[in-house]
C-alpha cells in the first residue's frame, strides 16, 4: 500500500504575476546579473539626462538657433523674394494634402485620433515657435493647407475616377514650378544658385538626385542582367568601380576634374555638377538593391510572358520589374535615405547646404562655441527627415503586402 | 496542307533578333568611343597633360602626425605613402572597435533587461538616422573641445587626459622588459589554446574529467594577467604643476580621436542591425533543443545560435566594412591628413587634377577588393558543408 502524502499548501504569499511590480521585477531585475546592469545603467542614464538637462536649461545658449531660422531653412536667398519660398512651401503642402487625401480614400475616418494628436503637436509647435508673429501666421496657414488638400483629396479621390492620374501629373508639372520659383526667369526676379543654401538646397538635390538615379539605376540593374556580352560588361565595370570609391572623390572628380573635360567656355553649375555625382553614386548602389529584387523573381514569370508572346520591352515593364521592384523597396528607400544623408558632403565641396551654413553661423564671432546647440539643432531636422522616410517605406510596405 | 514554317524565306535583316543584338552593341560601344575622345580631346585642347612626374617632386607642406619620418621637402610620392598609413591606421582600428561595439548592440538587443534593450534601439535608431559628416563633427567639436579648455589639459576618470592638442592614453613603455612581456603575452596565449584544444580532445576521446588541463589553464591566466598588469610597463599620462603639458602615455591627435569615435559608432549601429538580423535567422526550435539537451544560455549562444548566425551576418558585414574604409575619407572635413586629404593638398598644389583622383580611386578600390577578398574567405569558413 503506498501512502500518499497530504497535498502541501504554500505557506508563502503568491508572487504577482501582472501589474507594475511585476513588469519591473520580469524586465529588470530578473536575476542578479540583470539587476547589476539595470542599476548600473539607470544610475549612469539618469546622470546623463539630468546633466543634459542642466545643460540646456543654464550654459546653453540657445539663441544661436532663432537668430539665424532664414540662414538654415534658406541660406543667402534675397529677403525680399522669401514670398516665393512661401508659394513653394505652400504649393507643396497642398499636393501633399492632397496624395495623402487620395491614398486615405477607402479608410472610414481621415482624421482618427494619432492624426489628430500629431496636428495637435505640430500647431503646439507652431504657435510657440521662437519667430516673429507673421511666420507663426504662415506655418499655421500651411498645416491649415495640408488638412485642407486632404480633405479635398479624399473627396475628389471618391469622385472622380481619373483623379489619382492628374495628382501624378501636378506633381510632376509642381517640379518645374519649383525650379521656376527657385531660379526666377520668365516675369521673376533671377536668383542665381549660388544663393541657395541650408535646408533648401539639401532638400532641392536630394528630390532631384532620387528622381534621376532611380531611372539610371534600373538601366544598370537590367544591363548586368543583360545577354549582351558588352552591356554586361560595361554595367558591371561601372556599379563595381563607382561602389568602391568613397563618394567625396566622385563629389571632386564632378567638381574639379568634370571642367577639364569640357569645352573651355562651358561652365556648368556647382549645384548641377554636386547632383551629378550623387546621382551616379546613388545609380550603382541602387543598381545592386533592384538587382537582388530582379534575382527574387522565378524565371517562370518571364518564361510564361514571352509564352504569352511579349516581347522583352513588355515583359519588363508589365511583369519583371513591378514584381522587382515591390520586393526591393525596403533597401531603396534605405537606399534614399542614405542619399538624403549623403548630401552633406556637398558642403566640402562648397555647397551651402544645412551643413556648411551652420559652420558660417559658427564662425560668426557673436556664436563662437556653440557647437552643441547648433548641431543638435541641425541633428533633430535630419533625424526628423531621415525616421519619417523610413516610417513611409514600412507603411508602403505594409500596404503592398495586404493588397496582394 | 498545313504550312510548316518559313524555313524557306528569309527574313528581313531589321526583323532578325540576331542583328539587332549585335547592332546594339556596336552602336554603344560606338557611342562611347565617340564620347571618350570628344572628352579627352577637351582635356588635350586645354593644354592638359597626363603623367606622373609630379610624384617626384618635392613637397612643400607639412602633415601634421606621421607613423614614419616626413620632412617636409620630402617627395609627393612619400606624403601620399605617408598619408596611406595614416587611412590605414584609422581604418584597422576603427574596423576593431566598430565589430566590438556592434556585436555588443546586436546581441544587447536581445536581452531579457528591458533597459539594455532599449537603450540599444535607441542608440541604433539616433545614429542610422543621423549623416556620418555632422555625427564627426558633433564628436570632434562639441565632445572633444569641450573637455578643456585654452591651453589647459583635463584628467578624465584618472587615466586619459585631454587636451586641444590631443589626448594621452596610457601605454606600455617602449623597454625591452615590456616587449618581453608583450612576447610572453603572446606565447601565453598560443599556449592557453593548445592546452585548451588537448583538453576538449581528452574529454571528448579518453572521458577523462579534464580537470589537470583546467588548473593548468587558470594558472596561465593568473600569470598573463600578472604579466599584463606589471610587466608591460604602463605609462600614465602625468599632468604637470602647470596643467600646460602631459608626460608619458600615447599622444593621438584629437582628430584622430574625433574620427575613430565617430567612425566606429556609425558603422556599429548598422552592424548592431546586421547582427540583430542575424540572430533572428536561427529558428527558435534551435534555442528551444539547445535547452532540451540542457547547454545553458550563453554556451547555446556561442556553440549552436552564433554559428548559424554567421553565415547571414557575415555577408552584409562585408558591405558594412567596406562602408567604414570609404567613409574614412571623410577625415578632409576636420583636417585628419588621410591619404584622401593628403591628395586634396597635392592636387591644389601641383593641379594635376585626373593622375591624384586616378591614385585616389585605385587606392581605395585596392583597400576594398582586399577586404571583401578576406570576408569571403571568412565566408567560406562559416558556409553549410554539403555533400
Amino acid at each position: 500500500m503506498t501512502t500518499t502524502s497530504p497535498p502541501s499548501f504554500s505557506t508563502r504569499p503568491d508572487v504577482a504575476q501582472i501589474g507594475a511590480i511585476a513588469w519591473v521585477r520580469k524586465h529588470l531585475f530578473s536575476g542578479w546579473f540583470n539587476s547589476l546592469v539595470t542599476v548600473v545603467l539607470g544610475s549612469l542614464l539618469i546622470r546623463s539626462i539630468v546633466g543634459f538637462i542642466g545643460w540646456a536649461t543654464t550654459t546653453a545658449q540657445w539663441k544661436v538657433i532663432p537668430e539665424n531660422l532664414p540662414l538654415y531653412f534658406v541660406g543667402q536667398f534675397p529677403a525680399d523674394q522669401y514670398w516665393r519660398i512661401w508659394a513653394l512651401l505652400w504649393m507643396l503642402s497642398a499636393l501633399s494634402g492632397l496624395t495623402w487625401g487620395n491614398l486615405s480614400q477607402n479608410v472610414p475616418h481621415l482624421f482618427n485620433r494619432t492624426v489628430l494628436i500629431w496636428v495637435g503637436i505640430l500647431a503646439v509647435i507652431f504657435v510657440l515657435a521662437p519667430t516673429p508673429l507673421p511666420y507663426r501666421l504662415l506655418l499655421l496657414v500651411t498645416l491649415g493647407l495640408v488638412l485642407t488638400g486632404a480633405w479635398a483629396g479624399r473627396y475628389l479621390s471618391q469622385s472622380l475616377p481619373s483623379f489619382g492620374l492628374g495628382l501624378a501629373i501636378a506633381w510632376g508639372l509642381s517640379f518645374f514650378i519649383m525650379l521656376w520659383l527657385m531660379a526666377g526667369g520668365f516675369g521673376l526676379k533671377p536668383v542665381s544658385t549660388t544663393a541657395w543654401g541650408g535646408l533648401l538646397l539639401t532638400l532641392f538635390m536630394s528630390v532631384v538626385s532620387i528622381v534621376l538615379c532611380f531611372p539610371l539605376g534600373v538601366a544598370l540593374a537590367l544591363g548586368r542582367q543583360s545577354t549582351l556580352p558588352v552591356v554586361r560588361l560595361l554595367s558591371t565595370v561601372y556599379i563595381e568601380v563607382v561602389r568602391g570609391v568613397p563618394l567625396i572623390a566622385l563629389l571632386f572628380i564632378g567638381a574639379v576634374m568634370l571642367p577639364f573635360f569640357l569645352p573651355g567656355n562651358v561652365r556648368l553649375d556647382l549645384v548641377l555638377r554636386a547632383i551629378f555625382g550623387l546621382t551616379l553614386f546613388s545609380a550603382a548602389y541602387l543598381a545592386e538593391n533592384v538587382r537582388g529584387g530582379l534575382q527574387s523573381i522565378p524565371r517562370g514569370q518571364a518564361e510564361a510572358s514571352s509564352a504569352l508572346g511579349l516581347n522583352t520591352p513588355l515583359t519588363l515593364g508589365l511583369i519583371v520589374l513591378p514584381q522587382a521592384l515591390k520586393v526591393a523597396i525596403p533597401s531603396i528607400v534605405g537606399q534614399f535615405i542614405s542619399l538624403v544623408q549623403d548630401t552633406t558632403l556637398v558642403s566640402i565641396i562648397g555647397l551651402s547646404d544645412l551643413m556648411r551654413i551652420s559652420r558660417a553661423v559658427l564662425a560668426n564671432p557673436l556664436y563662437i562655441g556653440r557647437y552643441a546647440e547648433v548641431y543638435l539643432f541641425i541633428g533633430v531636422i535630419f533625424w526628423v527627415l531621415c525616421y519619417a522616410m523610413s516610417w513611409g517605406s514600412r507603411q508602403l510596405e505594409a500596404r503592398l503586402r495586404t493588397t496582394n | 496542307m498545313i504550312s510548316t514554317g518559313n524555313s524557306g524565306e528569309k527574313i528581313p535583316i531589321w526583323r532578325d533578333a540576331r542583328f539587332w543584338r549585335v547592332a546594339l552593341q556596336i552602336a554603344l560601344l560606338a557611342t562611347l568611343a565617340i564620347a571618350g575622345s570628344w572628352l579627352v580631346g577637351n582635356f588635350l585642347r586645354q593644354g592638359k597633360e597626363f603623367n606622373f612626374g609630379f610624384l617626384w617632386k618635392q613637397a612643400g607642406f607639412n602633415i601634421g602626425e606621421t607613423l614614419v619620418p616626413y620632412q617636409t621637402n620630402d617627395l609627393y610620392g612619400w606624403a601620399l605613402f605617408v598619408g596611406f598609413l595614416n587611412s590605414l591606421r584609422l581604418i584597422l582600428v576603427g574596423l576593431v572597435l566598430t565589430t566590438v561595439i556592434g556585436v555588443v548592440a546586436g546581441i544587447a538587443s536581445f536581452s531579457s533587461n528591458w533597459l539594455l534593450q532599449k537603450i540599444s534601439q535607441v542608440y541604433v535608431e539616433v545614429v542610422r538616422n543621423t549623416p556620418l559628416l555632422l555625427q564627426i563633427f558633433f564628436w570632434y567639436f562639441a565632445v572633444l573641445f569641450s573637455f578643456s579648455t585654452g591651453a589647459n589639459v583635463t584628467n578624465v576618470l584618472g587615466t586619459l587626459a585631454i587636451s586641444k592638442k590631443g589626448m594621452v592614453i596610457p601605454w606600455p613603455s617602449g623597454t625591452p622588459t615590456s616587449w618581453l612581456a608583450f612576447v610572453a603575452l603572446f606565447v601565453g596565449a598560443i599556449a592557453a589554446i593548445l592546452v585548451w584544444r588537448w583538453r576538449i580532445k581528452l574529454m571528448g576521446e579518453l572521458g577523462a574529467s579534464g580537470k589537470p588541463q583546467s588548473i593548468a589553464l587558470i594558472g596561465l591566466g593568473i600569470l598573463s594577467l600578472l604579466i599584463f598588469l606589471f610587466g608591460l610597463g604602463w605609462q600614465f599620462p602625468v599632468i604637470d604643476a602647470a596643467g600646460t603639458s602631459v608626460e608619458g602615455g600615447l599622444r593621438l591627435s584629437l582628430e584622430y580621436v574625433g574620427m575613430l569615435v565617430a567612425l566606429a559608432f556609425y558603422t556599429g549601429a548598422f552592424i548592431a542591425e546586421i547582427v540583430r538580423a542575424g540572430i533572428q535567422s536561427v529558428s527558435k526550435g534551435q534555442w528551444e533543443a539547445a535547452q532540451a539537451l540542457g547547454i545553458q544560455q550563453g554556451l547555446s549562444m556561442r556553440l549552436v545560435v552564433l554559428p548559424q548566425a554567421l553565415r547571414v551576418i557575415i555577408p552584409s558585414l562585408n558591405s558594412q566594412y567596406i562602408n567604414l574604409t570609404k567613409n574614412s575619407s571623410l577625415a578632409l572635413a576636420i583636417g585628419y591628413p588621410d591619404i584622401f586629404s593628403t591628395s586634396q593638398t597635392i592636387l591644389n598644389q601641383t593641379g594635376r587634377a585626373v593622375e591624384v583622383i586616378l591614385i585616389i580611386l585605385l587606392t581605395y578600390l585596392a583597400v576594398d577588393l582586399l577586404i571583401s577578398a578576406l570576408m569571403n574567405q571568412l565566408n567560406n569558413l562559416v558556409q553549410l558543408r554539403e555533400r
